[in-house]
């Protein structure tokens, strides 16, 4: 069976076939760097995405924070980690990087912030004065 | 009101202004960057996806992410931040430039400006769409503020004009939190957006992707009910008969951004990109002024975002201490298969990069710069994917000859 796959390592977007018989590549064609042919593999066998989304936060200075997970995870996982991702939620501070999850629906990838949030009540807001010099309460989150 | 000196004042916290007002700090220019919002970031904040940092970091970044970086970047430099803070004016004289925040007015006065204020969303009344006005209209980055900031759905059931990449990455994101989304409708005969989020936004859930077909009318009293979908022809014009009433409580509009350049009306805006004119210095016909990110056209990357900004913000430290003097710019003209490009004139000193977009694809193209001066051999170019062409210096000394210096896009 003959699968196409669209590059998008780089904007050229090459059109690549993959010959593909019993989950074995036999043949790929049409890709003009090595790229595309680990990209055009992988994407015939088992399509693999990085999945971001957010998370309800308790006590928050925001009601959410995004989150995505830490390597690429198989396209087809995405709506059991989406469903479980929607039943967690954490309570504020959360840390830039810290790790919310484990284990998504048995990946091994792991469900990390990509922000920070502050407790309710005590974000390092400068609004108040524009004369306050950034460097006295931090960088605004 | 209080008056405030300082040598660089960056307006806008976005990617732009942060890497402007950290480029101009290390530079060591005094310098002042004033955001509205109660946080840096700018747009960065509620693209919560993957695809941001490639270029400039090496490693694949969500929004937040790159934003997280910048705002390091600021707080390293020692530049002075002011949140929470609009410009309510920029006075040519002087400059001044007043500043409202909640403890009241401050006049600043800086010896260079860069505007880093990005781009607003084209209304839905700009689209001349026929029918009733219900609830349940949004432009996709208000959708996504509410969506990945606020925790709110816009609604059930959406369709999403406009396949720009704010569009597509919408149509993925409403549909990972159960939004129904029935189609995708573009205009023009290519998708919008580039092609990494067609595929992975799109075709990964099975969304619908409608080329040459536009929303004709929305339908609904309160709330939307339904739009009518219909074909267009080689001209973009509805092609009668081929009408479709498509139920849905959202339509999600993604059109197109305008840079903001109203804080500014003293300096002439280029037509095409609807930017403010620049040289490859980002500096304005105002010797004092520069613009950087999308206030001067809409970038595909946030990486050449904060490139351009770098780069203003050094040269507007250089402009302040005197060592940038205005040397007669060169002007670009647009030649075959140019539609956006920055900047529009070339400063004959320095290596510059130039940022163009074309309006038809082309699978194999060239860039031809001056009459045979520079050639530049490019793989394919499409509308979605912006071209960055580096000048160096020596092709710069040959251009400098020239009274001006056209850009084209060939085939072969």
């Amino acid at each position: 069976m003959i699968k196409r796959v669209v590059c998008v390592s780089c904007p050229v977007g090459c059109e690549v076939a993959v010959d593909i018989a019993d989950g074995q590549v036999r043949r790929i064609a049409g890709n003009r760097c090595p790229r595309g042919e680990a990209y055009a593999r992988q994407e015939a066998v088992e399509p693999m995405r990085v999945v971001a989304t957010s998370l309800k936060v308790v006590g928050g200075e925001r009601p959410l924070v995004s989150v995505r997970t830490d390597r690429p995870v198989p396209r087809r996982l995405i709506p059991e980690i989406m469903g479980a991702v929607r039943r967690l939620a954490v309570e504020a501070p959360v840390e830039i990087g810290q790790v919310l999850a484990e284990d998504l629906a048995g990946t091994g990838a792991r469900l990390v912030a990509t922000r920070s949030v502050r407790r309710e009540g005590t974000t390092g807001t400068t609004a108040g004065d524009p004369r306050r010099q950034f460097g006295e309460r931090g960088p605004a989150p | 009101m209080t008056a405030h000196q300082v040598e660089v004042l960056v307006v806008g916290g976005g990617a732009a202004g942060m890497a402007a007002a950290a480029a101009a700090a290390r530079e060591g220019a005094r310098t002042l960057l004033v955001e509205r919002d109660a946080r840096l970031g700018g747009v960065l904040d509620q693209c919560i996806h993957p695809g941001f940092g490639l270029h400039r970091y090496r490693e694949e970044l969500t929004g937040p992410e790159f934003a997280h970086r910048l705002v390091g970047e600021v707080a390293a430099c020692g530049a002075e931040v002011w949140t929470g803070c609009t410009v309510l004016e920029v006075r040519p004289d002087g400059p001044r430039v007043r500043v409202a925040g909640e403890a009241g007015l401050v006049e600043v006065r800086p010896r260079a400006v860069v505007w880093a204020t990005g781009a607003r969303e084209r209304p839905f009344g700009t689209l001349l769409i026929s029918g009733t006005r219900p609830a349940g209209i949004y432009t996709a980055g208000l959708a996504q503020r509410l969506v990945n900031v606020h925790g709110f759905l816009p609604g059930r059931r959406a369709i999403i004009l406009g396949s720009g990449d704010i569009g597509l990455i919408m149509a993925r994101r409403l549909h990972l939190e159960g939004v129904e989304v029935v189609a995708v409708v573009e205009l023009r005969p290519f998708p919008g957006g580039l092609l990494r989020n067609v595929v992975q936004c799109l075709e990964d859930f099975g969304i619908p992707l409608l080329l040459r077909h536009t929303v004709a009318q929305v339908h609904g009293r309160d709330r939307l009910s339904g739009v009518t979908v219909v074909e267009v022809d080689d001209m973009g014009r509805p092609i009668p008969g081929t009408e479709t009433l498509v139920e849905a409580d959202t339509l999600i509009l993604s059109v197109g951004l305008i840079p903001e350049a109203e804080g500014i009306p003293f300096v002439p805006l280029d037509q095409v990109n609807r930017g403010p004119r620049v040289d490859s210095r980002f500096r304005t016909e105002v010797p004092w002024l520069f613009v950087a990110g999308n206030a001067l056209t809409v970038f595909d990357l946030v990486d050449a975002v904060a490139q351009v900004g770098e780069e203003a913000g050094a040269c507007a430290a250089r402009h302040a201490r005197g060592e940038l003097p205005r040397r007669r710019p060169i002007p670009l003209v647009r030649g075959d298969n140019v539609l956006h490009l920055v900047p529009t004139a070339l400063d004959p000193e320095a290596p510059a990069t130039l940022y163009l977009r074309v309006p038809r694809p082309l699978a194999v193209a060239r860039v031809e710069i001056g009459p045979g001066v520079l050639v530049r051999n490019h793989r394919g170019v499409r509308p979605a994917e912006m071209v960055a062409v580096k000048l160096p210096l020596e092709a710069m000394r040959e251009l400098a000859r020239l009274p001006e210096v056209e850009v084209r896009v060939v085939s072969g």
